[in-house]
């Protein structure tokens, strides 16, 4: 993991007191509301329904064990007990107050943590792929570019007041963890004819009211040009992108309307007259940084006892079946801590959960976790032998919940039970899905099936690249639940399509189970939910819904 | 107010957004250092001369006008618009080597990135000056003084500094 040095240390600090001088300057009178909003976003200080909003920077979803119980720490304290994991492997905190906030990110400096962009229209935090250093087909470990990218982009002067917020995310693997297709700009680390290791860059991705798939801005990126590179894309974005409508001032409106090739014409030339020298970091830099995320010294294992807990334990069994990944080390797995429990909020976990997911991470995880997008834990190196110890551990705080990638693995943003901006409710309605399909044979059965929930047209609840997607608006004060099938986040990232009128909150579980049941009479022999999809088109799926 | 890194400055330069009442521009009566908008440059021959840019001019169409140009300011209709901090650091990066003025209702929390991106003094409304005197402008320059990025302000990037393993003075 990447360790602060004596520079980020005083960065962070630094920063951490420029932020109380602004609350101060604010109490004040000396900066208006209107001039303190984008510097407290800045500091991932929202204003929701019912109070401030705190989000957390975990950078590419990674942390330890200290930095997890500094989390419960602060939820403890400064919150109601529990914190939220997002859809960009960050936290947030629902309830802290406006005076605990430099407080807050005081204790977090403290664990080489912080708040920097986790909001606002400047570089948000760069995520990754969270089998970053596990999966065996990996290329590179992408947390190496993707650290370059968070020192590069923190306070970086001319994008800081950008647009629109803007996103970069960051895969090694051919199999797209990371949805770097729906990012602003999508980074692919490859290997050329020559076999030398780049990048493949991708821009114009994004979800929101007008979601849009990246396109390929560059197939081969040497790696020593990533930062010149990245300067000159975000330049022509902050120069030529649009300000005039907030709702299209997204990289991906520029790139829509100037057109790929346009775009990347105008990068090419910038990044041609750019000084790359004084941009790029240096060489022994980027080795200093690859350093910290040198694979730790796992010997193979024998997987011990493992089949005879299997035999011995049908639900650790399952859960093993379920939500574990191979690691490229044998004997060793990447193990999910599911934050979905059936009737569970998504992605929530108490002060008592976060500890107890950080022992587990120090006594047989090598110290480290990441976050997920799908808003879940994964402990990236288990021993097969351990596996039950650490499944008995998680029983004890109720997180051992074998669904991921299931149906009751629900993707859902917080919705209007927090967020300011929600037409909708999102957590109920993943509630009441994940109670209707409780079962777990029954979700084995069905097999991997992403739902995806929003509580407004923003999508931070990533509905356009649900499996099955639910969009929850306001019409004439009635929610009203829009779904759409089809939608793919990885390397064969699509956007759903919309069955038709929308449904009622009490509707919403009834017309999942009839699009399950509609798959499950369709589908031929392992066929996942998606591929039959993509088979049979919407047509049935119409049919079921609507047909009277 | 003008104020520069060593805080409120006289300014000698007019401003004149107002054609001529009578003739073209080349017409205008010009005394001392002026500042014209940018779209009548190439009609007016006098020195020192300097030009306003709203912030939706592209920057090459400045170069050529660099050598009859001692000043060049560019407008921030708001301080949330950040165009301004791109067309600083194009133009320094095409070669102007003149001064560089921003123009608008900044805030004192930009300074810092403001010179970084090349430019060397800000202009503020008599409303945001009164809220923000100079020494709240000096004071932010203080406050984050290490950077990820090498600026044009003569510091090392975080990233040379570990190399060169400089020790940091006591903060």
């Amino acid at each position: 993991m990447y360790r602060y040095d004596e520079f980020d240390h005083r960065f962070v600090r630094e920063r951490v007191g420029q932020f109380r001088d602004q609350v101060d300057r604010r109490l004040k009178g000396e900066l208006t509301e209107e001039e303190f909003k984008p510097l407290r976003l800045m500091n991932g200080l929202y204003l929701q329904l019912h109070a401030y909003m705190l989000r957390v920077a975990i950078p590419y979803g990674t942390l330890s064990g200290r930095q997890m119980r500094m989390l419960a720490h602060i939820a403890e304290t400064y919150d109601r007990g529990y914190g939220h994991f997002t859809t960009r492997q960050n936290i947030q905190y629902n309830w802290p107050k406006l005076k605990d906030v430099a407080d807050i990110l005081d204790d977090l400096a403290s664990v080489e943590m912080h708040a920097i962009q986790t909001s606002g229209n400047c570089i948000r935090n760069t995520t990754s792929d969270p089998y970053a250093g596990v999966a065996p087909e990996e290329i590179e470990d992408p947390r190496i570019t993707a650290e370059v990218i968070r020192q590069w982009s923190s306070l970086h002067p001319e994008f800081t007041f950008l647009g629109r917020k803007f996103k970069i995310a960051v895969t090694g693997s051919e199999h797209d963890r990371a949805a770097i297709k729906v990012h602003d700009i999508g980074i692919q680390i490859r290997r050329n004819a020559a076999g030398e290791t780049g990048y493949r860059i991708l821009a114009g991705g994004g979800q929101g009211r007008t979601p849009m798939i990246g396109q390929e801005l560059r197939a081969f990126l040497p790696k020593a040009d990533l930062l010149p590179y990245l300067e000159a894309a975000l330049r022509i974005y902050n120069l030529h992108g649009r300000r005039d409508n907030k709702f299209k001032a997204r990289i991906k409106i520029l790139v829509h309307e100037l057109g790929i090739e346009e775009y990347g014409r105008q990068v090419e030339e910038e990044f041609a007259r750019l000084d790359r020298a004084a941009i790029a970091a240096p060489s022994a830099e980027v080795a200093r940084i690859a350093a910290y995320f040198a694979p730790p010294d796992l010997a193979p294992r024998d997987p011990g006892s493992l089949a005879r807990a299997k035999a011995a334990h049908p639900g650790f069994a399952a859960w093993v079946e379920q939500n574990t990944y191979p690691h490229r080390v044998p004997g060793h797995v990447a193990a999910t801590v599911s934050l979905k429990p059936v009737g569970g909020a998504p992605g929530d976990a108490t002060a008592d959960q976060m500890r107890a997911i950080a022992d587990l991470a120090e006594r047989y995880s090598r110290d480290e976790m990441r976050v997920t997008h799908e808003q879940n834990i994964v402990l990236p190196h288990v021993a097969e032998a351990d596996l039950f110890a650490v499944y008995r551990g998680l029983q004890g705080a109720g997180i051992d919940a074998p669904n991921l990638g299931l149906i009751t693995d629900i993707i859902a943003c917080p919705g209007l039970d927090y967020c300011g901006l929600a037409t909708a409710r999102s957590i109920p309605v993943a509630q009441a899905i994940s109670t209707r399909f409780a079962d777990p044979a029954r979700q084995r059965e069905i097999g991997p099936l992403a739902i995806k929930i929003s509580g407004c047209i923003n999508a931070c609840g990533h509905h356009h690249v649900g499996n099955i997607g639910i969009l929850g608006l306001d019409k004439a004060g009635v929610e009203s639940y829009q779904i759409t099938l089809g939608g793919d986040a990885t390397e064969t990232a699509a956007l759903g399509e919309r069955t038709g009128r929308g449904f009622g909150f009490e509707e919403v579980p009834e017309v999942v189970e009839k699009i399950v049941d509609t798959y499950l009479a369709a589908r031929e022999p392992r066929e996942t939910f998606l591929q039959t999809y993509r088979r049979v088109g919407m047509e049935p799926f119409k049919e079921a819904l609507y047909a009277a | 107010m003008l104020l520069d890194r060593t805080g409120e400055i006289a300014d000698p330069w007019r401003l004149i957004t107002d054609p001529p009442a009578e003739g073209g521009i080349a017409d205008l009566v010009l005394e001392g250092p002026c500042l014209l908008p940018f779209a009548w440059i190439g009609a007016v021959k006098h020195a020192p001369l300097g030009a306003h840019l709203p912030n939706d001019t592209e920057p090459a169409a400045v170069g050529p006008h660099f050598p009859a140009l001692d000043l060049i300011s560019i407008d921030f209709p708001s301080f949330a618009d950040g165009r301004g901090f791109s067309i600083a650091a194009r133009l320094r990066d095409l070669g102007f080597r003149g001064l560089l003025r921003a123009h608008g209702p900044l805030i004192a929390d930009q300074f810092a990135y403001l010179l970084e991106c090349g430019f060397d003094q800000v202009w503020l409304p008599p409303m945001v000056a009164e809220r923000q005197p100079a020494e709240m402008w000096l004071a932010q320059l203080g406050s984050v003084t290490l950077g990820y990025q090498r600026g044009r302000e003569g510091r090392a990037s975080i990233l040379e500094q570990r190399l060169g393993k400089k020790p940091l003075a006591c903060a």
